[in-house]
């Protein structure tokens, strides 16, 4: 199984996502924005957290027009995997691979804490480890996670059954309480929180690693 | 070009310089100095650059041992930490600039300590802050410090840098001068780490990194004087940061390092280009000569003065490799950086800038340095603080209530939840609770980090003051199971002009010195910061001290949190030492009574029993200030269970005693260790039991979950 972790320039959770994806069995690629193609044989893109371009204009937007983000879209319109996670998630909004926006959280100050998460939907190569309903405990760091949607889409997600993960406490306001979501094909997953920052007991819990094992698993019997 | 405005005891007035300062500028070049000359001078000879009024007594410091591979002198000190790796780390203050604007000055006082770490090849691994603030109530402090966490956090999280200690507290002797003291350690091999030091004749000098503009001319000169109501006139010298040009920089560095292409670099931090320059070549023994038309700039018109000057952020300067300079080029254009060759080293001992075909300096560089004024400053010793009087009448529980209720002494997530504590994977031990500590990547090892002082004890009694913040930071490292390896010093004072502030000054480093000589725990690099008054009220003498500890294998870690069922155990000896204590400060305003006195040998005998037991350990906390009750309540409401402590007298519960631990133990652990600390000659004695649902201290209790919600609501209800 072969994962390309995309780097911006400002991205700073490069390194973490590419040591998770390694830690669950996956060879990982490191890919510079500027290349205007996947490494041959990418099975999952994962587009890491942190402040890719600064956070400037708004935040993922202009890495959502860089180079490789084209390939990126290429490779999901292809039903090709990508995991977002952070400002992975914004950039993936902003390419419009994923619906809604991620807003400043509502109470306007960054957020860094280990917090609970239920897992709605196992229905995917990303949750299927997990049992329906399960509180998963992941952390978020973020100063702009507030998922923000029209009701029609906020509709449309909940009865494609696509919302992945939900706050058990809100940190930040998002509608719904959503803290992860789906594409339509079930292989494009943006979060908020950050499972590659549980996957380790050193680090204060394992259950972020449940998701790259499955994932892994399924793309391999793929 | 403009003229050049004329030399007049005004205009050397305003650089800070005093008249004999001036005429020693004219002994050594012979004639009046030009505007961009006066300029330089006054960078490199005021308080922050030159340490002139502390130098003589920064010498007499414990800087040396078997695992300091750099000591001070250099952008941060380099500790050994075994298998080829170092660890890179210094402590620095932007007090100041943070009290005029505090979001961009606490954020570029974050990312010229990241920038001193990196100069030297290593990726920051590890960031913590003290902050000191005035009193909750006064008008600027809920401003201050909403402005300054915002702005470490903005810089942090996006830098990407885990943010795993500090301190906040609250005194009102810093209304008018909060104090923002930035920590920064990286990682590097032992065998590429990089100096300031130029080699070469005619070896290209290149500016890296951001353009420069006209922020910050003049900023280490501000960060010398005292403040008076003409502060707000200040702004403009608040430099502004980005701190993704700083990642871009960090990132383009380590490849420009690993590429061989850097004979010296150095970061240009306080007074830019100029102390940078001048640091290099002094160093290295050489001239440099620098050609202003070539910097890259961002503001148009810039004059040769305001850019000698400049503290613009985000820019490094480098000697190269001639050979490698299109691949240096090639890392730069692909991180979007500039990258200008601006100058060159030359062998005469000159410091030449040329602007616009016209000479605008032309300085002895060497002298620039190796002059600089030093003064041996009068001094008195702080008199013997008065014996501490009858104390108030109160209850337990009260006693907690008051100091859990107080900022200084609430949780403070409130602060560190702002700040992205886990990025980079290898945080194992978060803010909160004693020292953070992160693992090396990719190996077994890790580092603690932990940041500590007590204010009210180095004002009233230097000496110990300064022995206690040495054994604090020594004893929060321990509690971890981590062997403490070295410290940095960031020494915040008021006026050293007065004989009674350089007292403190002097008394806290003698005392300083004493403590690392003792513990094996060498300084290895600092920062002073004097001139903390306004309108000539100082500030609480701060010397904070910022440790390091190595744990070999993260095996020796005393992670834990208590247990219901365990044991409470102190080690030490409780003599109910309560003056100057932080019940006394917080229930009734009382600041009186001598400094706990800070026995060295038991420091060092209680830490090594710590360290050699720590198997046996389910969790250990330092007791400080506060003493056993805030420690137990503290260790107690973060494991989510209730605490029973015997003693019921406030001095036992309360009493600051030093060379003291706080030890949770399991029941069937208890024996061995208790004959262990016979053998050893410590003291241990079982006070009482982690578990319930209340906390009961004496017999006066109350439920965990409602001095829990005080205790973690306390902060953001006092200035959130």
């Amino acid at each position: 199984m072969k994962a390309a972790v995309i780097t911006f320039p400002g991205s700073n959770c490069d390194r973490d996502l590419a040591v998770a994806f390694a830690a669950a069995g996956a060879r990982v690629a490191r890919v510079w924005h500027k290349d205007a193609a996947l490494p041959p044989g990418t099975d999952v893109v994962g587009i890491p957290g942190g402040f890719s371009f600064g956070d400037y204009l708004r935040c993922g937007a202009i890495a959502a027009r860089s180079p490789i983000a084209r390939a990126v879209i290429d490779h999901a319109r292809r039903g090709g995997y990508v995991l977002g996670v952070c400002n992975g998630f914004q950039v993936l909004t902003e390419t419009g691979l994923l619906p809604g926006v991620l807003m400043r959280n509502a109470g306007l100050r960054f957020v860094c804490r280990m917090l609970d998460l239920r897992v709605e939907t196992t229905d995917s190569a990303f949750t299927g480890g997990y049992a329906p309903g399960q509180v998963v405990t992941i952390p978020v760091a973020h100063h702009d996670g507030n998922y923000t949607a029209d009701a029609d889409t906020l509709a449309r997600l909940r009865d494609q059954d696509r919302i992945a993960f939900r706050y058990v406490q809100n940190p930040n306001g998002a509608m719904d309480d959503i803290a992860g979501i789906l594409s339509e094909n079930r292989r494009v997953l943006g979060m908020m929180p950050h499972p590659e920052r549980v996957i380790d007991p050193a680090q204060g819990g394992t259950d972020g690693s449940v998701l790259f094992r499955h994932l892994l698993g399924q793309l391999a019997t793929a | 070009m403009h003229a050049e405005p004329e030399i007049t005891p005004d205009l050397i007035a305003a650089h800070g310089l005093k008249p004999d300062e001036y005429d020693r500028i004219l002994q050594i070049i012979g004639r009046a100095p030009t505007f961009t000359e006066l300029g330089i001078f006054s960078a490199m000879w005021n308080e922050h650059c030159s340490y002139k009024s502390s130098k003589k007594w920064l010498r007499t410091l414990h800087t040396t041992g078997p695992q300091v591979i750099c000591g001070p002198g250099e952008n941060a000190g380099v500790v050994d930490i075994g298998d080829g790796q170092a660890v890179i780390f210094k402590m620095e203050s932007h007090n100041h600039p943070s009290y005029i604007e505090p979001h961009q000055g606490a954020a570029t006082g974050l990312g010229g300590i990241l920038r001193d770490v990196f100069t030297m090849g290593a990726r920051p691994i590890a960031a913590m802050n003290a902050l000191s603030f005035g009193e909750p109530g006064h008008p600027k402090t809920a401003h201050l410090v909403k402005g300054v966490v915002e702005g470490i956090g903005s810089y942090g999280n996006c830098f990407g840098v885990p943010n795993v200690g500090g301190e906040v507290r609250f005194h009102r002797a810093y209304n008018g001068n909060c104090l923002v003291n930035a920590f920064a350690a990286g990682l590097a091999d032992t065998d590429a780490i990089f100096y300031s030091a130029a080699s070469g004749v005619n070896m290209p000098v290149v500016y890296l990194g951001a353009r420069t503009g006209r922020d910050g001319v003049g900023g280490a000169t501000m960060a010398s004087a005292e403040f008076d109501d003409t502060i707000g006139e200040k702004r403009p010298t608040v430099q502004v940061g980005d701190p993704f040009t700083e990642k871009r920089l960090l990132e383009a560095c380590l490849e420009l390092m690993a590429s061989g292409a850097v004979i010296s670099i150095q970061d240009m931090g306080a007074a830019g280009l100029t102390c940078s320059a001048v640091e290099m070549g002094d160093k290295g023994g050489l001239g440099i000569r620098l050609n202003l038309d070539r910097v890259p700039q961002r503001e148009t018109g810039m004059t040769a003065y305001e850019m000698m000057l400049s503290e613009s952020q985000e820019r490094m300067l480098m000697v190269l490799r001639p050979e490698k300079e299109d691949e240096a080029r090639a890392i730069f254009d692909k991180w979007d950086l500039d990258f200008a060759v601006i100058g060159e080293t030359i062998p005469e001992d000159r410091f030449v800038i040329l602007h616009g075909n016209q000479v605008k300096a032309d300085l002895p560089l060497s002298q620039l340095s190796s002059q600089a004024p030093e003064y041996d400053r009068p001094w008195v010793e702080t008199p013997p603080a008065a014996p501490l009087g009858a104390v108030p009448a109160i209850t337990p529980i009260a006693a907690l209530r008051a100091l859990i209720g107080s900022p200084s002494h609430a949780h403070k997530g409130w602060v560190w939840e702002q700040y992205d504590h886990m990025v980079m994977g290898d945080t194992v031990r978060a803010p909160g609770l004693g020292a953070g500590v992160v693992r090396v990547h990719g190996s077994g090892k890790a580092l603690a980090f932990t940041s500590d002082v007590t204010p009210r004890y180095v004002r009233a009694n230097p000496h110990e003051g300064g022995k206690q913040a040495v054994a604090e930071a020594w004893r929060n490292l321990v509690a971890t199971g981590a062997r403490p390896l070295a410290a940095t010093d960031n020494l915040n004072f008021g006026n050293p002009e007065k004989p009674e502030i350089m007292g403190q000054l002097v008394g806290a480093i003698r005392g300083i010195g004493e403590a690392c000589r003792a513990l094996d725990f060498p300084i290895v690099s600092g920062n002073v910061s004097l001139y903390n008054e306004t309108d000539g009220q100082p500030i609480l003498p701060t010397p904070t001290i910022g440790g390091v500890g190595l744990l070999a294998t993260l095996d020796d870690m005393i992670a834990g949190l208590p247990q219901a069922g365990d044991l409470a155990v102190v080690l030490g000896v409780t003599r109910g030492h309560l003056g100057q204590s932080a019940l006394l400060a917080e229930a009734w305003g009382i600041e009186a009574g001598d400094a706990p006195p800070v026995d060295l040998a038991a420091e060092r005998a209680h830490g090594e029993f710590v360290l050699a037991h720590r198997g046996h350990l389910r969790a250990a906390t330092d007791l400080s200030d506060g003493g056993l009750a805030l420690a137990a309540f503290e260790l107690a409401e973060a494991a989510g269970i209730g605490v029973d402590l015997e003693p019921a007298d406030i001095a036992t519960l309360f009493g600051e005693d030093q060379a003291r631990y706080l030890l949770a133990v399991a029941p069937g652990a208890l024996h061995g260790l208790t004959s262990a600390a016979a053998t050893a000659g410590v003291a241990l004695t079982v006070v009482g039991r982690f578990g319930g649902d209340r906390v009961a201290l004496g017999g006066d209790s109350a439920p965990l979950s409602e001095l829990s919600a005080l205790y973690r609501t306390a902060f953001a209800a006092a200035v959130g």
